[in-house]
């Protein structure tokens, strides 16, 4: 199947070219932190984790969020999934390999990363996350090869995989509870040290996930005749709702507990965050935005009439998935740094090179995806080559 | 013969899946015995450090310590703040302490610099996110070890650590040295994190730490926990001392004397 990825018009060569060029500048980058080491990265001594590790939070979720598309079809046998069960596992794979690349850039020695299976530390929250990412990755590489491979010779997919794809459910729960457990459970954070913060994240990626994957849908019923369905649509759409409300509504629950106990030690992250600590504060008109985003969209997607109207519906879609990259992917790692435990103040911004890398770890997973959704659309004559 | 070969594979992949499961079981069940297990010397040394705030105070005598040991240990002095690497140090009183800091500290201990450094606490939560060991509580006498030849860079001990204590070379430090690296010590390269190891290779030598022999008055005092005679556990017992966020469990074994 994978030769159907390599046949294409002008267009596709030129988003591919163009895809290439990006991956390319970032990893000439790398390169150079690999040679001079993370200092060439906004990172310091008080705030070690920033834009990569955030980055691959909030990508975990979008992993995470192929199960809202799974769980209905293959456990509720929802028909009108059909054709967007597989766009949210190769969406999935992408994602997982660019949470992987996060990672593999965030270290500072890359060539001992076999370290981590010549030495596996089953009380190290790490060792999990590797394992519960590296497991999901292959499920989704197995499940979706398998039923589109079936699909292609218009056979029913083998019973076989039946239990496998259960099992990728309760899987897709744990990436992102295990990734939770990487902040929640340190004594010296108290800024995540917070037993909601696992449920906080699966609620915020089942909304972002689905949205992209909405929008993905509908690029894609433009630049070819793939039609999602206006009722799988409408689901999706659903989905994103509810799971935007709960998301809103672990945030308050979390303000509240803070706000109101008033220990300063939680305090200070939350005054930092949206007002600033110490003359710091390039968060706060991002947190702003996220929260008028939040409200926006919710307006939006509650209120039956607009969240059918498409056009309304992709506002409300970007504006979730901003909002919640804004909270998860820019400013959730690096408030538990600011302030340090020992009430430092940094400064934190990413840099250029910082930037450049995480955007071809982006590229090449857009790359990923426009491979594996032209097989699938070529699998299903939905592209006329 | 094809389903046969077909049983063969099977067989191999299931008899495979089996070692790799028994083997994370035998590593979760090393790592379920916990730290309360006896092993070889555990129980005759646990190590710690009194710091007498007042006598710091008196003498002035910060700089020297850290002069000493960062001299041996071939720690750099980098002038770019966020790259720094320190291995002992002082803070303001409201940062070494800030449960105990109020408006009205007395202005002795409010502009007071309190010497730093790992705490080499007794449940370290640093060695327990570790995704390589490359940090560990030595079993022996307690001392949270490193190993710079194994760490992966990840920066999860530091995320974890309440105290600041560990360092990460963002950049190579070897042109940092002052006066050149000595061939006593390793240095360290870019990549990987490091601390205080309450100089182990000098205790091995039968010397004290680096910092304890450059305070000449007493400033810092070293010695075995478990050895009731020892002059630790004699300050302990005269002295109203306190440890950093000891509320959070972690069993500090750097004690103040204030």
């Amino acid at each position: 199947m994978l030769e159907k990825a390599l046949t294409g018009n002008r267009n596709y060569w030129l988003w591919v070219g163009f895809l290439l060029v990006i991956m390319g500048t970032g990893g000439a980058c790398w390169l150079w932190q690999y040679n001079v080491g993370l200092t060439i990265t906004g990172l310091s001594r008080d705030v070690v984790w920033g834009f990569y590790i955030a980055q691959f939070t909030f990508l975990v979720g979008v992993a995470a969020s192929a199960v809202m598309v799974v769980l209905p079809y293959y456990l509720h046998n929802y028909k009108a999934f059909g054709k967007m069960t597989i766009l949210g596992e190769f969406l999935a794979i992408a994602s997982v390999i660019m949470c992987m690349s996060f990672i593999f850039v965030d270290m500072g020695m890359p060539n001992r990363i076999f370290n981590v299976f010549l030495h596996p530390t089953p009380n190290s929250m790490m060792f999990w996350d590797i394992v519960s990412l590296g497991g999901y990755l292959l499920l989704n590489l197995l499940i979706s090869w398998v039923t589109l491979g079936a699909e292609r010779r218009d056979d029913p997919p083998p019973r076989w995989i039946k239990p496998i794809i259960l099992l990728s459910i309760p899987w897709a729960v744990s990436i992102h509870t295990v990734t939770a457990f990487l902040y929640s459970g340190l004594a010296a954070r108290p800024f995540w040290l917070t037993a909601i913060l696992a449920p906080r994240f699966l609620a915020s990626a089942f909304s972002a996930g689905p949205a992209l994957l909405i929008l993905l849908a509908l690029v894609l019923r433009k630049i070819s005749s793939f039609e999602p369905g206006k009722e799988a649509i409408e689901k999706l759409a659903e989905i994103v709702t509810y799971a935007m409300c709960i998301n809103v509504f672990f945030v308050l629950m979390e303000l509240f507990t803070a706000l109101y106990a008033d220990i300063p030690e939680h305090v200070h992250h939350l005054q930092f965050l949206f007002k600033g600590l110490e003359g710091e504060g390039n968060l706060a008109p991002l947190m702003w935005l996220s929260i008028i985003l939040a409200v926006v969209s919710l307006v939006l997607l509650i209120n039956p009439r607009t969240r059918r109207n498409e056009k309304f519906l992709i506002f409300a879609c970007v504006a979730v998935f901003v909002s919640l990259w804004i909270d998860k992917g820019l400013a959730m790692v690096v408030a538990g740094f600011v302030p340090s435990p020992l009430g430092h103040v940094a400064h934190y911004a990413p840099t250029a090179p910082e930037l450049l890398i995480s955007l071809a770890i982006y590229a090449s997973g857009l790359l990923i995806i426009t491979g594996l959704y032209k097989i699938a659309l070529e699998v299903r004559g939905e592209i006329k080559t | 013969m094809d389903g046969s070969r077909r049983g063969f594979l099977w067989l191999a992949g299931l008899t495979a899946l089996g070692a790799a499961g028994a083997a994370s079981l035998k590593a979760l069940a090393q790592h379920a015995e916990g730290p309360s297990v006896t092993v070889g010397l555990q129980g005759e040394t646990r190590w710690a450090m009194v710091v007498d705030l007042d006598k710091f105070r008196l003498h002035k005598s910060w700089n020297r310590c850290i002069v000493a040991c960062h001299r041996v240990h071939n720690v750099p002095s980098i002038p770019i703040k966020d790259d720094e690497i320190k291995w002992i140090w002082t803070e303001e009183f409201e940062k070494a302490f800030p449960s105990e800091e109020h408006e009205y500290v007395a202005d002795r201990y409010r502009q007071l610099p309190v010497p730093v450094l790992c705490n080499h606490c007794n449940n370290p939560p640093c060695t327990r996110v570790c995704p390589t060991q490359a940090t560990w509580k030595r079993a022996s006498d307690g001392i949270v070890m490193m190993d710079w030849h194994r760490c992966i860079g990840c920066r999860y001990c530091i995320v974890a650590c309440p105290y600041g204590s560990r360092s990460f070379n963002w950049r190579d430090p070897r042109p940092y040295i002052e006066g050149g690296a000595h061939r006593d010590f390793p240095t360290r390269m870019r990549g990987v994190v490091e601390k205080c190891t309450f100089c182990e290779e000098r205790l091995a030598k039968g010397l004290k730490p680096a910092c304890v022999e450059a305070c000449e008055h007493g400033e810092l005092v070293f010695g075995n926990l478990e050895d009731p005679d020892s002059e630790v556990r004699q300050l302990l017992r005269e002295h109203f001392t306190i440890r950093r966020k000891a509320n959070l469990g972690t069993q500090p074994e750097v004690y103040y004397i204030v």
